[in-house]
């Protein structure tokens, strides 16, 4: 007879705490350029192995090698060490601007530049994302001002979104990024249906939806998949795997799964897994998915592998869960170095060069910075007016919310 | 002009929007082929194409969540919860989502959805297909909440919901679907054939949002309600023999209150019935405005009929229903006082 009285709830724990050795010998990481890269009209059945590897293109030497490189000419992948290198310098300027009392918050994306700024790079103009907070190099990656970015962060007279959103949270349907929610994933499955519609109009142009590997536990992602996979939606379903969703490391939310990208699987979504501190992998899957949705062949799952080496936000401390040298330690490196690195091998960069546009970038964000801050911080200078709390509630305000404005004497 | 019933004017509603606007979509569970578990979108999926109504997977938050993606896009979504019992699931995309967008992005992004869904008890639906969550959206800035009575308000009110530009819940109560009805379970519902109301235009036309209707004049007590609790306001009146003038308010959020405040600084007296259970229904919120701006007008403290704060219970239906006797002892009541 089985004894079935002693049961143990099993409850999963980081390899490594505060104080232990960094571990990542549970990342199996391919050899860049080992992964091969299917045609577009492949069948989902067909490459499930994807779901399960990492797809690199940039080896040790800083070579881009193997069936994924190419994507990118030099000119391009200059401009994109140049946007994930703005991206940095931005982080560092705003994290600064917090902790002077400039504003309330903010998020950094310290080692995960090459997610979004890549793939900014394979949409169109008018293709929509619907991304998280740590996606700001979809709007640098696409030229947006980095003033607006500021005045937003700041909540000054200039923002934007006229003092409404928590900073970071930014809004630009020019620039194809939905305003972001706090709440999590409620924009995976909203992403599904802006692409259905696009379907429904016989338009050309594609979604993304972004979520972060802790988020995968909420149902909204299992509802965006299912519709995703339904309609074969036009739209590009990224999990950015950064290891850890607050002071929770990613085994929680994955539970028993292999991977993140393994649940597309499921639901028949081509799923692929990429190095996402390699630049010029993470442009190559996302061209690949794009181009996937524009041919009306539906859905792509992507989960970009990578470390958030910032803490989660300014009101987070790392070193209270995980060893602080785990992010030396992380595998797949740092994604500005690395492309550095590969650009000078081709030639067409240098240490010297590289010295002289981070000065040059940092000046242009200090410039930014000193433009913005001329219209206000959140707690000094020029602020949205208190009027703005009862405006663009509704597309026409109703008395009752007039009535409240009025009380409040404006 | 043709006699419909409710269902036949919500299912009219939609096919004039969408005949007059293609970006006008009808989504939900069962909605497609089949036309819905009320057939309330029968024949629009062979009218208007496949793409124009469809079925979905049995997931509310998908539906909600992907209404709101569509009208970020441009479309006017127009979707089906089955019952109004299963929206919780998409209560998040509702509240925190379709409800804030135009606010949080500064108009950058709106969202234009209507999220329709049956409501309400007697038809024993047990615990799980009678309730009435009303005030779940009503505390939600950024909703709009609409309750129709009558299938010409159905329709007109309906269209209006699809072409405004904010997100509107439109709550069906289905007790109303075939006929109206007095309260009295016993007796059989009166088709909307025979009804005034019931009275319906074929084409376009639509009935401002936030509006109430009097739909009986009186003189000494004005009783408020909405959905099927107007028919059973309007049987306990004539059941008493009270002078009651009875406010269908149609729109919750926003809400007539200068209707409401004309009649009560008229009657000085006022009774408020809803079949959602009563503590912090929405009839709390009617009263207090009663109390903020007819105070001094009133000469009795006004009662509230509502559902028993219990769940829906199935066998037990007629107890837990407000009916024209309940509402027809508040009557007396607030006229003795």
């Amino acid at each position: 007879m089985v004894d079935s009285a002693h049961l143990s709830l099993h409850v999963p724990e980081p390899a490594v705490r505060p104080g232990g050795q960094p571990d990542f010998s549970n990342v199996k990481i391919a050899k860049a350029g080992s992964v091969p890269r299917p045609e577009v009209d492949v069948a989902s059945e067909d490459i499930r192995d994807l779901a399960y590897s990492i797809i690199r293109v940039l080896n040790r030497d800083g070579e881009a090698v193997g069936p994924w490189a190419g994507s990118l000419n030099d000119e391009e992948l200059l401009t994109g060490l140049r946007n994930m290198m703005k991206l940095r310098a931005f982080d560092a300027r705003m994290l600064m601007a917090q902790r002077q009392g400039k504003t309330s918050f903010y998020m950094q994306h310290l080692g995960e530049e090459a997610v979004s700024c890549a793939f900014r790079k394979a949409l169109a103009k008018g293709d929509m994302n619907f991304p998280t907070y740590r996606q700001a190099g979809l709007l640098i990656a696409d030229d947006y001002p980095m003033v607006e970015m500021m005045n937003q962060i700041y909540s000054n007279e200039s923002d934007p979104l006229h003092g409404r959103q928590l900073p970071i949270m930014y809004s630009s349907k020019e620039h194809g990024f939905f305003t972001i929610s706090g709440n999590l994933a409620t924009q995976y499955v909203q992403a599904v249906g802006w692409a259905m519609a696009s379907a429904i109009k016989n338009d050309s142009r594609i979604a993304a939806a972004w979520i972060g590997d802790g988020s995968t536990a909420e149902s909204d992602f299992h509802s965006a998949l299912v519709f995703a996979s339904t309609y074969k939606a036009p739209v590009i379903l990224n999990i950015v795997n950064n290891q850890w969703a607050i002071s929770t490391f990613q085994g929680i939310a994955r539970g028993g799964s292999g991977t993140f990208a393994a649940r597309g699987l499921g639901f028949g979504i081509p799923a692929l897994r990429v190095d996402g501190n390699d630049y010029l992998a993470v442009h190559a899957v996302a061209r690949w998915a794009a181009e996937r949705a524009r041919r009306n062949l539906g859905p792509t799952l992507i989960e970009h592998v990578t470390y958030r080496v910032g803490a989660h936000s300014t009101s987070d401390d790392p070193s209270a869960y995980r060893p602080k040298t785990e992010s030396e330690a992380w595998p797949l490196g740092d994604p500005v170095l690395r492309l550095k690195k590969h650009l000078i091998v081709k030639g067409v960069w240098s240490e010297e060069r590289h010295v002289q546009a981070e000065a040059e970038i940092m000046d242009e964000v200090i410039e930014a910075q000193r433009q913005a801050e001329a219209h206000g911080t959140l707690h000094a200078g020029g602020r949205p007016s208190v009027r703005d709390i009862f405006e663009g509630v509704y597309a026409e305000m109703p008395a009752h919310i007039r009535r409240q404005r009025q009380k409040a004497g404006y | 002009m043709a006699r419909m019933t409710m269902i036949e004017a919500v299912r009219s509603a939609m096919d004039v929007s969408m005949a007059r606007d293609d970006n006008v979509v009808v989504f939900g569970e069962d909605v497609g082929y089949f036309g819905g578990v009320f057939r309330c979108t029968q024949g629009l999926q062979a009218k208007f194409g496949r793409t124009r109504c469809f079925d979905t997977p049995i997931s509310e938050s998908g539906i909600v969540g992907t209404a709101i993606g569509m009208a970020a896009y441009g479309l006017k979504p127009c979707v089906e919860i089955q019952f109004a019992d299963y929206m919780y699931p998409a209560y998040d995309q509702l509240t925190q989502e379709a409800a804030r967008i135009r606010y949080r992005s500064n108009g950058d992004f709106t969202c234009p959805i209507v999220v329709r869904m049956p409501t309400g008890g007697g038809i024993f639906g047990g615990q799980t297909h009678s309730q009435s969550p009303e005030a779940l959206f009503t505390h939600v800035c950024g909703l709009k909440v609409i309750v129709p009575s009558n299938p010409y308000d159905a329709k007109g009110l309906l269209i209006a919901a699809i072409e405004d530009p904010d997100p509107v819940m439109f709550l069906e109560p289905k007790r109303l679907y075939n006929g109206p009805f007095d309260g009295h379970h016993e007796r059989p519902v009166t088709p909307w054939s025979k009804h005034d109301l019931g009275e319906v235009p074929d084409g376009h036309y639509t009935i401002p949002i936030g509006k109430a209707e009097v739909r009986r004049e009186g003189s000494a007590v004005t009783v408020i309600a909405y959905g099927t609790m107007v028919h059973v306001a309007l049987a306990a009146a004539e059941d008493t023999g009270i002078d009651a003038e009875v406010i269908d308010l149609r729109s919750l959020l926003p809400l007539d209150l200068d209707t409401i405040v004309r009649s009560v600084a008229k009657t000085g007296r006022c009774v408020v019935v809803h079949e959602a259970t009563l503590t912090s229904g929405f009839g709390a919120e009617v009263v207090s405005l009663v109390q903020e701006h007819c105070f001094y007008h009133l000469e009795a403290p006004v009662v509230r009929v509502a559902g028993w704060d219990t769940p829906y219970p199935h066998a037990q239906e007629w107890d837990y229903f407000p009916g024209p006797g309940r509402v027809g002892r508040a009557l007396a009541e607030v006229m003795e006082a």
